[in-house]
């Protein structure tokens, strides 16, 4: 059948052209003033809406406030829905932990020991996922809006679900234990997920007399069906002591049910002994049943059925084991206790329900062992991608993946981490989790982590920070530039300085630098005074950065050595400025003006070397501008340089003859 | 984003078991509601809270230990903004806020400094551009002077008695102008302050003297987010950082009677020979000999992944909260 295309719910392309625009995380869908067919705009709303898939696009609706013909709506549309749920962010960060752990662990640990750690990473996953179910059932209960409460439900249940399908897989695949302990693994998966009976099993138990409570037998079975012998034993032993006449068939049962081989877990015995064992004891049964020995009591003669492996009479208690698994596991301990996981093929299977939920399709390919099917199914029937990103991730360290080339590159276990942690992105405080996945990847991974990384609002400082310490331990080095440039943007915008020139020194930018600089040039021109004097006086080292910076401090520094009445200091500094060319050339007029004051004053400050570079520089400035700008010239400044000269040269004046005197006494 | 303020119990100390394991998890006692991030918080009094908000906004949160719940009690809306509203890009985050009752004082990416009184409802003082780059963290130093650092690596101490705009003393790290993002004064020797840098640098200064810093001590291999001398036992000095470690630094003396092959560490310990014998009478901190006593520093995380913003310590109790959505309680920090 084809796939049903996704669909936004409220959103008719037949009623209206639609237009779309993708977004980091979202995609933008608009409608337009145009109908299907173009021109005149489509009356009325759409169609009816359609039922919402499973799995499908999830939108919210930001539009205009009336609905009639004319007016457009806008949606956004998230493909990640499930980022955003409270309770699964539990999920989210702790499986990160363990995703870590598992990437750092020593790959050199070979044979058992990588085994056995590959198997508790396993079940740290799967204790994660039951921790988030009980949190989210804990919501369930305590919410009072009911489509919390229906959504918190289902949740347990999706929650409920990966739980059983990662339990096996472990068993099946990381664990993959050999002939005989596998059953036992099995068992212990069935008894653990199947429990629809375990009220009736309280019920019976609790009750006073267990042997008389009508459903005493049913639970019997069930201990029976899942292998539960001393339990089953137990119970067993009440009824015979409260029917004595059947004592003899209670005792031959128990003698059976005690006897049966088990695989052990320690592996003491050999596969072809636990065989030997186990055909023995089913002869035995065999002849018992034949002998009519529990023709008496309908139950034990059932009992018995099932321990020779029976499929009629365990199909019998199809109510007892609800599922299909369940039947599955049982008829293989009666049947073929040695089962090898080679052997678990699916025509045991007799379930017989109409068609598979995809839960069952699930299982089903993980008992036939078909690790890329599971995968697959699992990727449709589930909203996300976090179970199968670390599921596949999981299979992957335990070598078991081949490296199953996609035809765009990567391979399958990339993919899907790349598609998860590209999901992490969309959510706002998430996105460091999904650092750690890119760096993961070999192939992609930096390349998904440059293109997400600069897309992140940054809405305060701090978060910059970190977004850069990211960057900055990759060496990405583009993205510190370009990061660093819009924070300084938007600090300069706001008139911070100072945060502004931090930024660029973090980056290391000496164009920005230099802006920051004429900016503060600039206020210094509008206003005659500096502003942020803190932060100018104290640039040290990070002056360098720039020359436009590095003048900044300098000029700075002239005017304070001049308020401290250094003269000759302020003096030397302002002439290096110029001779030095650090001062920019559109600054020497102001340089030079600034001289005038050191040039009026009553002592000669400045010597006759330093007033020839003086009329130096400014017989440059003058000769540099062409005619036409010198037409242009206003009055005022046209004034200063008179002025200049004239103080020039009154100053060359007195400098000889004060050196002349000197030389002379 | 839905981000809350929340009230936690750790746990009765009755409940320690008998390997000193805290027992049982932190209960959530009340939480409410909070505009966006948390950048700062601190008591007020046992009742009353200040949170510092990333929208500029300074709220004062009511703890009702009779019925468990929270409420805003008072709330100073654009503590913190830039001054031209309509050119501006975004708002200017509160990033620090420290409190010596009845007075509030905050500190913001506007270079702004705010002078509140709990129940009164204007500003008593605010100095705006008091610092033409972003001011991370302030706290007190006496009960009229505040001590501010800023990221162009420069530590200020301001006379709030006194009513110029200006600092009264301006300190900065020798080298580059690396930002500093946290700082504590020794609790009981006024004149020992400690402040962490973007580069993970702790610097100890002594502010009677000199206008650089003490020490440099190496640390973190990112951005120290806060350091918090121990309030009882100011020989202790706990820092976190971007790089998602804890260190412990331990300056007391008896770690000085065992040789040092002897000595158990904790995992990832390190030793810094650092100190003089003569602890009453020079601070521990401050010495520069290095020929004598030792300084232990431990990290306290054994599984570092993302970053430690934040850290409180309170007799034996030692809290923290990581960028992985996880908050952690040792209640046996001295056993």
């Amino acid at each position: 059948a084809a796939v049903p295309s996704q669909v936004v719910p409220g959103a008719d392309p037949s009623a209206r052209q639609l237009c779309f625009a993708w977004g980091p995380a979202e995609v933008l869908v608009c409608e337009t003033l145009f109908g299907r067919r173009g021109g005149s705009p489509a009356r009325g709303e759409g169609g009816p809406r359609r039922a919402l898939l499973p799995g499908a696009l999830t939108a919210c609706v930001a539009g205009t406030g009336e609905g009639g013909p004319g007016s457009s709506r806008l949606f956004v549309v998230r493909k990640d829905q499930d980022v955003y749920i409270q309770t699964l962010r539990k999920l989210f960060n702790e499986s990160h932990g363990i995703f870590i752990g598992l990437q750092r662990s020593e790959e050199e640990l070979a044979g058992k020991s990588r085994k056995a750690q590959l198997v508790q990473v396993s079940k740290n996953y799967r204790s994660v996922i039951r921790a988030c179910m009980e949190d989210m059932h804990q919501a369930a209960i305590s919410t009072r809006d009911p489509a919390l409460q229906s959504q918190y439900s289902t949740q347990v249940s999706i929650l409920s679900a990966m739980e059983l399908i990662w339990n096996l897989c472990e068993i099946l695949f990381v664990e993959a234990a050999a002939a005989g302990p596998l059953l036992l693994h099995l068992l212990d998966w069935v008894r653990l997920h199947v429990c629809d009976v375990d009220n009736m099993v309280r019920e019976v138990l609790s009750s006073e007399n267990p042997s008389k409570h009508e459903l005493f037998w049913n639970v019997v079975d069930v201990f029976v069906l899942q292998g539960r012998m001393d339990e089953a034993r137990h119970l067993l032993s009440k009824e015979a002591s409260a029917n004595p006449a059947s004592v003899n068939m209670y005792k031959i049962l128990d003698d059976l049910m005690k006897k049966m081989p088990v695989p052990s877990l320690g592996n003491t015995q050999t596969l072809t002994e636990m065989e030997l064992k186990w055909q023995h004891w089913h002869e035995e049964c065999q002849r018992y049943l034949q002998d009519g020995t529990f023709a008496s009591n309908s139950h034990m003669e059932s009992i018995c059925k099932i321990l020779l492996g029976d499929e009629d009479a365990i199909l019998e208690k199809k109510e007892l084991m609800t599922t299909w698994y369940h039947f599955l596991v049982t008829r293989l301990l009666y049947s073929h206790p040695t089962v090898k996981p080679m052997e678990l093929r699916m025509d045991l299977f007799l379930g017989g329900e109409s068609s598979p939920e995809p839960l069952d399709t699930i299982l089903m390919a993980a008992f036939e062992f078909e690790m890329h099917q599971v995968i697959k199914e699992c990727s449709i029937a589930l909203s996300n991608w976090w179970f199968v990103a670390h599921l596949t991730d999981l299979l992957d360290h335990c070598k078991l993946l081949q490296s199953h080339n996609l035809y765009f590159g990567s391979n399958m276990r990339e993919f899907l981490l790349l598609e998860y942690a590209s999901g992490l992105f969309s959510h706002h405080s998430l996105w460091q989790l999904g650092v750690d996945y890119f760096d993961h990847c070999p192939e992609y991974g930096r390349v998904y982590l440059e293109l997400h990384i600069e897309r992140i609002p940054l809405n305060t400082e701090q978060k910059a920070l970190k977004v850069l310490r990211i960057c900055e331990q990759r060496q990405m080095h583009e993205q510190v530039r370009s990061i660093c440039k819009i924070m300084a943007m938007k600090a300069l915008r706001n008139n911070r300085l100072g945060s502004a020139l931090s930024w660029s020194i973090r980056a290391k930018d000496a164009a920005f630098a230099t802006l920051i600089s004429d900016r503060f040039l600039k206020d210094y021109c509008e206003r005659g005074c500096f502003s942020d004097l803190d932060l100018i006086d104290n640039l040290g080292p990070s002056m360098l950065l720039s020359d436009r910076l590095t003048f900044l401090g300098k000029y700075r520094e002239f005017h304070r050595l001049y308020g401290e009445k250094r003269f000759a200091e302020a003096a030397k500094l302002l002439l290096m400025l110029m001779t030095a060319h650090i001062a920019p050339c559109s600054f020497w007029l102001t340089l030079l003006t600034d001289a005038l004051p050191l040039l009026e004053q009553k002592e000669v400050i400045f010597s006759a070397e330093q007033t020839y570079e003086l009329m130096r520089c400014l017989e440059d400035l003058t000769a540099s501008k062409s005619d036409k700008q010198k037409l242009q010239d206003d009055d005022v400044e046209a004034m200063k340089v008179e002025m200049l000269r004239l103080a020039l040269a009154r100053n060359l004046a007195r400098v000889i003859v004060k050196e002349g005197t000197l030389e002379g006494s | 984003q839905d981000n809350r303020i929340s009230v936690w119990s750790a746990g009765d100390l009755g409940n320690v078991g008998l390997n000193g394991d805290c027992q049982g998890e932190p209960q959530l006692l009340c939480d409410i509601g909070h505009n966006g991030d948390v950048m700062d918080m601190q008591f007020l009094d046992q009742e009353r809270i200040v949170v510092a908000s990333s929208t500029g906004t300074v709220t004062v949160f009511r703890h009702h230990q009779n019925n468990q719940t929270l409420s805003a009690n008072q709330r100073w809306e654009k503590a913190h903004y830039h001054v031209d509203q309509d050119t501006s890009c975004g708002g200017a985050a509160c990033t620090g806020v420290t409190c010596n009752n009845p007075e509030i004082v905050t500190v913001g990416e506007d270079g702004r400094i705010n002078l509140f009184r709990a129940d009164q409802k204007d500003a008593v003082r605010t100095i705006d551009n008091a610092d033409s780059s972003t001011l991370h963290a302030v706290t007190f130093l006496r009960t009229t002077e505040i001590l501010t650092v800023n990221s162009i690596g420069q530590l200020k101490i301001w006379d709030l008695r006194q009513q110029r705009n200006e600092p009264s003393q301006i300190f900065s790290l020798t080298g580059d102008r690396v930002p500093l993002h946290c700082v504590d004064r020794h609790p009981n020797q006024q004149h020992v302050v400690a402040t962490g840098g973007q580069d993970g640098m702790l610097s100890i200064w002594d502010i009677r003297q000199g206008t650089m810093p003490v020490s440099l001590l190496n640390a973190h291999e990112a951005e120290m987010w806060e350091v918090h001398f121990h309030p009882s036992n100011p020989d202790h000095l706990f820092t976190c950082s971007e790089d998602g470690s804890l260190w412990h630094w331990d300056t007391s003396t008896d770690v000085s009677e065992k040789p040092s092959f002897l000595h158990q560490g904790g995992r990832s310990t390190t030793y810094f020979s650092h100190n003089t014998i003569n602890q009453s009478v020079v601070s521990a901190w401050l010495s520069n000999d290095p020929t004598k006593d030792r300084m232990e520093i431990t990290n306290l995380i054994p599984n570092q992944t993302l970053s430690v913003n934040s850290l409180d310590i309170l007799g034996p109790c030692l809290v923290y909260g990581t960028d992985a959505e996880a908050i952690y309680v040792n209640r046996q920090l001295f056993a």
